[in-house]
């Protein structure tokens, strides 16, 4: 600091005069002074790091450059949501690896939460065979690392179901389940997939073109969500003003499922039912052995921690809260439905929220079974195949940050709803 | 918290710093007293621990024989398994000194991921296994198969190109090791298993039933497998890559064994006496004494006498010599001359 600057503020504030050593033996700026030190080192240090990154990166002859992500992959992914083959780009293999990894993760938080509500709620069961038979699932699961888990479920699928082959001939040894509709061989899960007989075409987005059917389908879905609202805020506002509660359910299905219903029939759906030819199944919907190991292992894992938050979350609100709805006359399921659970849930939710991102960040292990998620395609084979190690982990720690934060953000909107109003 | 961050920081820079050091490859192994190989996670007849946990094998040998011309002991090496994901990374980042682990030879390896290989120690290419009672003869009949890879190689790029050609589809099962793939193809999760022939041959060895398992004729790549170093390193380089010329050379002239104790004093042949340290001083060019060879050859044997003990006809995985003879048996083993 200059001895003009230290005039200034002398005129400027007269009464406290400041002097230098007040940085260190004046409280009011000590803590600022060592915070602003503290930030100057983390500065250096990372100064530091990346300059010793970039003059060894050229040491070794090597530049720092994404250029690969355009350069054809070369290699074939079983599971891709989008349109890919060999010869599409490395930033494309990403991208089919990004899919995988965010469906894994829904389908692995979807059943992580229903197996956790059930079982948490059923834990605090007075039946004592239920509540033991729960604590059980819960501790098994729990202590025994997800990996593991995953492994064995991973194993289960490939050593114990029957191979393609045992379905063929006239006196096969293995039998398609649900009027030959479902078959569980030792290479996945095949299951009847809906298709259509008109189809409108895709809908061109750049990089992925959804069919526009399942788009009409899904907003059919969203609208029908909406007007159910709409129908339960009128049954809500009838029943405050007449005492009576309009029936309501038949309007429920009838606005979700009609809609969907009508264009099912307009588009044409049937089902496609898989089939035995050359030497696999074909047809219908393929759920490999690496995505039914990752989503058992996943799910059932991380919902023995999603029960044990259910758990803490009903046993948090006080007895009185339950006893008060029974004396009002609310039937224990109801009860639980509208007195216990909006009051648990703000005592859940931001546990929920880390389960959902541990799950999310768990979708790494997919390698383990072979599972092609981001980790083994972007992380895996194109390192690998291009050598580009930095750039290839930095890419993909920058994606799971992105995707991490993303799902906290949103999880914390609904947090925000679902919290205690003090008004 | 943030003190953590800034240690972290501080390690993380320090890991980086360390490898940039100015020692030779050759120093820093005669200073450790010890060579550190990588190998594959267990191929018999490459590289696998034996019954006493002592690895064996032809690209095991390679690196006992590096050893015993650095460090005059052939069992001075330490080796460490690396997957084929991670083979690369570890050689790179100077965990091992050399890798010896079946790894094919190609341009973008050689050029881009700044590695040198140093030669050939086992000419193969890719091939097909499938189960006997599935009736297939030819890899042209695989349409719509599911095949077992290990990801993060040369074989799976091959496998892309190779179903795309002929026009036919596949399901690919990604697995991680050797092993890994074997369990997945005996529990029939998939019809055929593709790598090298070679490990083909030494996967089938180590079934309960090999009969059942029929390798298809279709070769379809050219995988010369061979020891790797990093670049940088000119004269580590050197040295590896001479290791395996003396070994082929010798079999080439007739250096055994069993009589090189009799030929290092000094024969009629003046290669002979070059490459047994005998006459002239080639050591002393890389760095070395005169009687490297000679040590690198008595560690397993010449070449022949390595392919003969480990994967060769006598052995269970019975390869025949084929493109790995000597150039003048008709192969193309083809040691430059020492002079």
């Amino acid at each position: 600091m200059s001895s003009t600057g230290d005039a200034r503020m002398q005129s400027a504030a007269p009464k406290a005069a400041f002097k230098l050593s007040m940085l260190l033996y004046d409280q009011r700026y000590r803590s600022i002074t060592i915070q602003i030190v503290f930030l100057f080192a983390l500065m250096l240090g990372i100064a530091w790091l990346v300059d010793n990154t970039i003059n060894n990166l050229r040491a070794l002859g090597r530049d720092f450059s994404f250029a690969f992500l355009g350069n054809p992959a070369g290699y074939d992914i079983n599971q891709r949501l989008i349109e890919y083959d060999s010869q599409m780009t490395h930033g494309r293999a990403a991208l089919v690896g990004l899919l995988n990894t965010i469906l894994l993760a829904i389908m692995a938080c979807a059943l992580a939460t229903v197996l956790g509500i059930v079982a948490g709620v059923l834990r605090l069961s007075n039946n004592w065979i239920v509540a033991r038979l729960m604590t059980i699932y819960v501790e098994i699961f729990r202590n025994i690392p997800t990996l593991v888990w995953i492994i064995i479920f991973g194993a289960i699928m490939s050593e114990s179901m029957p191979a393609p082959s045992a379905f063929r001939g006239d006196d096969p040894s293995a039998s398609m389940l649900l009027g030959d509709a479902v078959a569980m061989t030792n290479r996945g899960v095949y299951i009847p997939a809906i298709l259509f007989d008109n189809n409108l075409g895709n809908l061109n987005l750049g990089v992925v073109s959804p069919s526009i059917n399942w788009i009409l389908v899904l907003l059919a879905i969203l609208g029908g969500i909406f007007a159910h609202k709409r129908i339960v805020a009128h049954a809500t506002a009838v029943q405050n003003a007449t005492g009576e509660r309009p029936k309501t359910w038949w309007k429920t299905i009838a606005v979700i499922a009609g809609p969907v219903v009508l264009l099912f029939i307009f588009f044409g759906a049937h089902l496609e039912y898989p089939e035995l030819r050359g030497f696999n199944f074909q047809g219908g919907i393929h759920m490999r052995n690496s995505l039914i190991a990752m989503w058992l292992g996943l799910g059932i894992y991380t919902g023995a921690f999603v029960a044990e938050i259910v758990r803490s979350g009903i046993l948090a609100i006080s007895r009185g809260q339950s006893e008060a709805a029974a004396a009002l006359g609310l039937q224990p399921g109801k009860t639980m439905r509208l007195v216990i659970l909006p009051q648990a849930l703000r005592v859940i939710i931001p546990p929920l929220i880390s389960q959902y991102l541990n799950i999310t960040k768990n979708t790494s292990l997919g390698l383990a079974v072979g599972y092609m998620d981001l980790r083994s395609t972007l992380g895996g084979i194109t390192i690998n195949q291009t050598g580009r190690e930095l750039e290839g982990m930095l890419l993909m720690m920058a994606i799971y940050l992105i995707v991490s934060l993303t799902i906290s953000s949103l999880m914390n909107v609904y947090n925000n709803r679902v919290k205690l109003k003090e008004r | 918290m943030k003190k953590s961050v800034f240690y972290g920081t501080l390690a993380a820079t320090a890991v980086l710093a360390g490898a940039a050091s100015a020692q030779t490859t050759l120093e820093t192994v005669q200073q450790r007293g010890e060579l550190i190989c990588g190998v594959s996670m267990g191929l018999a007849g490459f590289s696998a621990p034996d019954a006493n946990g002592v690895w064996q094998g032809l690209d095991v040998a390679v690196c006992r024989a590096v050893a015993a011309a650095v460090l005059s002991d052939p069992m001075a090496v330490s080796f460490v398994p690396l997957t084929s994901q991670t083979r690369f990374s570890a050689l790179a980042s100077s965990e091992i000194d050399m890798l010896s682990r079946n790894t094919t030879w190609t341009y973008s390896r050689d050029t881009d991921l700044q590695l040198t290989f140093v030669g050939v120690t086992y000419y193969d290419g890719q091939g097909f296994m499938v189960p006997r009672e599935l009736g297939v003869s030819s890899a042209t009949e695989l349409d719509g198969a599911t095949v077992c890879i290990e990801t993060g190689t040369t074989t799976e790029l091959n496998l892309a190109d190779f179903f795309r050609i002929n026009g036919m589809s596949y399901e690919p099962v990604p697995v991680e090791s050797n092993a890994e793939a074997q369990q997945q193809y005996l529990a029939g999760a998939c019809d055929v298993y593709t790598t090298d022939a070679s490990a083909l041959a030494a996967v089938r060895a180590a079934f309960p039933e090999p009969g059942a398992h029929v390798i298809l004729p279709e070769i379809v790549s050219k995988e010369p497998l061979g020891p790797v170093v990093r670049h940088g390193d000119d004269q580590w380089g050197d040295i590896v890559r001479w290791t395996l010329n003396a070994l082929i050379a010798a079999e080439e002239l007739g250096i055994t064994s069993a009589n090189i104790e009799e030929l290092k004093a000094g024969t009629d042949n003046p290669e002979i006496n070059r490459i047994l340290g005998a006459e002239g001083d080639l050591g002393a060019m890389i760095g070395l004494d005169s009687e490297w060879a000679v040590r690198a050859i008595s560690a397993g044997g010449n070449y022949g006498e390595l392919f003969a003990a480990n994967v060769g006809e006598q052995t269970p995985i019975g390869l025949a010599r084929g493109l790995n003879a000597q150039w003048t048996q008709g192969g193309l083993l083809y040691a430059p001359p020492f002079r």
